[in-house]
């Protein structure tokens, strides 16, 4: 057992930059490639060796008369290209001085909707591609609503080919305008808007010379500044996925998990779900000693005071605050598979650490991803985004993905294939008595009902949120 | 146009100015929780895992997030060394070490038919790796019926493993079908497997080589000296400088080993393994010297010069 040194965090890998992920979303021919291979360039990510292949691959196949392209730089393979896997989502890593960031770059076309979709769930940050001279397009219209759905709040509106506009203002201002009243008709209300152009590096790493009408940031200073979603993460109460029981000898019970959000203490108190059984937080166990708090992010190992059940799918959550459990739920679904949905068939659904069976049992609508149009829907194929009831075997610990998209992001997976075949957002629970919290008291039924000479009976404590119920 | 489907789309929470300011996690914190919860999940979905040890800095950094993963309990899993015979013998003394400093049971295994054929780099080109890794791989997984095999491989080594899955199936002949790999959202990884079918876990998807020199640093990770320049015997072969690390070594007409200093930025057999000329004998220093612009380090691997798609041409066959 180790010495019980507390650590606030370990000292020794915390002095070092913070880490951004974020998406690239454009049309074909917008420059995306361009963009993310010039943010490698001028990042110092491009190594002699790499540099030297450029050189010949841009002389040999570039676009550009000769000189750099660095779209060659992140173009996928011959091989691949062939193979045509080139329906999937690439993942680049370049860093600043304050930041390291990773790009999920999502090259399809046809398989743009399911692409988009896997890249955007984990990022922070959507940057959105618009080539100057056309402006916004339907697949602008497209990529705004997927980054809305998966829930991103911060946009990037990178205008781009700025150089072809010589560098006009009203260019900028007429789209930025434009995309403007758009994007607050869906509801992202958080858009930077930069006017660059990645071939000749304007507004990319440092300001344009050529572009001294904008005031803003270039696109990797706002990038360098903008908010982590574990910040948001850390201001909401604690939940901790069990993903692992520790149970070196008989004496020790540790929890493993990641924190989702929220900060734990020693001496904290918590409550399970489902169970809805109550402990207190003995001890945070890391290898590199207890801490005294653990913060949304961390993978850690817990304690409890008490000794109560508590295995892999369960949440630890705050007990001012817990978590509810449900088998019915409204969610938003992307379907991911050649093969359509099929309401009424079982699927496995994974969500935080458990796996339980799920089946759809209403499609409500889908979503017309161009027009946003709602339409009247009995399945949903590939590629399709729409708005189902589901099922579950059993109730399952759950926030409401736009709390928590570690605790309401699922996937669904097919029982005989084992294919990953959609994605799902839960909205909300539906069934009420979901929505209540198992009280567990220190007493149980037995004993209680054996010392008062008492036949157990429920009580329904009802009453507003906040009303003093617990 | 209507937006009724505005009240459909989630938002995440916001974080207040408060919240701004508050103390976030750094990049290696967080590099190191996404790499422990995939440790933890595919040991909590699989039966047998193992994890592929090669002994170099990637495994290093591995081994290093497994003791912590499962702290207090060990690793439940064991190492597994496919090995060729040929590494350098710095890193069967790392092999021992490591395994042994955290408890680990360590499998060896070597293909016994590379080793009755007496296969070896200098004769049999590119059926050395085929042998010695690919099919002792195979053999090693299924004489043990591993299921899940965590390997140290990052999606910055090369262009073409940008796509490379975080959990990566593999078909009951160890083959990789591009259109069986799943899409990976959130931290929701599909461990699901038919009958047969394995699993190749990549911890480190996310980390740079950068990454790795930091973690290691920051962490006081054991490494094989080799990473570290010092005067070593060298010849210069096809452009790339190979150590004599022992006399097997077959030297070509006019080469005379030379001591030169010299590090390795990857290990692998040491006839294949070419080195860089470096001052750098400390961390910080191949840190600083990995800051000031160089090569990729896969430059050094003989290996990926055979063929331009060599990566992707090896996975389809087995290699990891
Ligand atoms: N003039 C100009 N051309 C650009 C710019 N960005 C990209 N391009 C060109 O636009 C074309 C498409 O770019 P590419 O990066 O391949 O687009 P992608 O399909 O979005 O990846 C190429 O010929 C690029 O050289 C820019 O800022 N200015």
């Amino acid at each position: 057992m180790p010495a019980a040194t507390t650590l606030e965090r370990s000292a020794r890998t915390a002095d070092t930059q913070s880490l951004l992920r974020f998406i690239t979303c454009g049309s074909v021919d917008d420059g995306k490639s361009t963009l993310i291979g010039r943010l490698l360039y001028d990042s110092k990510m491009i190594l002699d060796d790499q540099l030297e292949a450029l050189e010949s691959d841009s002389r040999r196949l570039g676009t550009q008369g000769g000189e750099l392209d660095f779209a060659l730089l992140v173009d996928g393979l011959a091989a691949e290209r062939e193979q045509g896997i080139t329906i999937d989502v690439a993942y680049r890593y370049f860093a600043t001085d304050k930041r390291k960031f990773i790009v999920a770059d999502t090259p399809g076309h046809e398989q743009y909707t399911r692409n988009m979709v896997t890249g955007a769930s984990t990022a922070e940050l959507a940057v959105i591609l618009v080539d100057a001279r056309k402006g916004v397009l339907t697949q602008t219209r497209r990529h705004s609503f997927l980054v809305r759905l998966l829930g991103i709040r911060q946009v990037i509106l990178a205008i781009n080919k700025m150089d072809l506009v010589d560098y006009r203002q009203e260019a900028f201002d007429t789209i930025v305008a434009d995309y403007g009243a758009f994007a607050a008709e869906i509801g992202l209300d958080d858009v930077t808007a930069i006017p660059l152009s990645a071939l000749r590096g304007d507004n990319v790493a440092g300001r344009s010379t050529h572009m001294p009408w904008h005031a803003g940031f270039s696109l990797i200073e706002a990038l360098e500044r903008a908010p982590v979603d574990l910040a948001a993460q850390a201001g909401r109460p604690f939940r901790l996925p069990v993903q692992w029981v520790a149970r070196p000898d008989h004496s020790f019970r540790g929890f493993a998990g990641q924190i989702a959000s929220g900060a734990v203490r020693p001496g904290d108190r918590v409550r399970l779900s489902p169970s809805g059984r109550e402990t207190a937080i003995a001890r945070i166990v890391t290898r590199d000693g207890d801490l005294a708090v653990g913060e949304a992010g961390q993978s850690v190992t817990l304690t409890f005071t008490e000794e109560v059940d508590c295995s892999r799918g369960d949440v630890i959550a705050a007990a001012r605050d817990p978590v509810a459990a449900a088998d019915q739920f409204e969610a938003s679904l992307v379907w991911m598979a050649a093969e359509p949905m099929l309401p009424g068939r079982g699927y496995l659904m994974k969500i935080g650490t458990s796996v339980v069976g799920a089946s759809i049992t209403e499609p409500k609508y889908k979503v017309n991803v161009n027009t946003l149009e709602h339409l009247a829907a009995r399945t949903l194929e590939l590629n399709e985004i729409g708005v189902c009831n589901l099922a579950l075997d059993r109730p399952v610990a759950f926030e409401a993905y736009a709390d928590s998209p570690d605790l309401g992001g699922f996937i669904l997976i097919d029982r005989i294939t084992n294919a990953t075949v959609g994605a799902g957002m839960i909205g909300f629970a539906l069934r009420r008595s979901a929505n209540i919290h198992w009280q567990a008291v220190d007493v149980d039924k037995q004993t209680r009902a054996r010392a008062k000479g008492q036949a157990p009976r429920v009580v329904w404590f009802t009453g507003l949120s906040g009303a003093g119920k617990s | 146009m209507t937006f009724a489907s505005v009240d459909i789309m989630p938002r995440r929470a916001a974080p207040s100015a408060a919240e701004d300011s508050a103390p976030m996690l750094s990049h290696l914190e967080r590099l190191e929780a996404e790499s422990i919860h995939i440790l933890r999940e595919v040991v909590a979905e699989t039966e047998r895992p193992v994890m592929l040890y090669s002994i170099g800095k990637d495994s290093g950094v591995l081994l290093h997030l497994a003791v912590k993963a499962f702290y207090p309990a060990k690793p439940p899993f064991p190492l597994l060394h496919v090995d060729t015979t040929w590494k350098f013998k710095a890193m069967y003394a790392m092999r021992e070490h490591a395994a042994a400093a955290h408890g680990f049971e360590l499998i060896v295994h070597k293909n016994p038919d590379a080793l009755a054929r007496g296969i070896n780099p200098f004769d049999h080109g590119s059926l050395h790796t085929d042998l010695w890794k690919t099919v002792g791989l195979k053999q090693a997984l299924d004489a043990h019926r591993f299921d899940a095999a965590f390997g140290g491989a990052r999606r910055d080594e090369e262009k073409s493993r940008a796509k490379e899955r975080v959990v990566s199936v593999r078909s009951p002949t160890h083959g990789w079908d591009p259109k069986a790999q799943r899409p990976e959202l959130w931290k929701l990884y599909n461990t699901r497997r038919g009958p047969g079918e394995t699993l190749r876990v990549f911890p480190l998807s996310n980390w740079t080589e950068l990454d790795i020199w930091q973690y290691i640093q920051a962490e006081a990770i054991p490494i094989v000296p080799l990473y570290l320049a010092a005067e070593r015997p060298v010849v210069e072969r096809d452009g790339a400088l190979i150590m004599v690390d022992d006399e097997r070594m077959r030297l070509r007409e006019g080469e005379t080993p030379r001591l030169r200093k010299v590090r390795f930025r990857t290990l692998g057999c040491y006839p294949l393994t070419g080195a860089i000329e470096s001052n750098a004998e400390t961390i910080a220093a191949i840190i600083a010297e990995m800051r000031a612009s160089t090569t990729s380090e896969r430059q050094g691997r003989a290996i990926d010069h055979d063929q331009s798609a060599s990566m992707e041409k090896k996975k389809r066959e087995g290699y990891f």
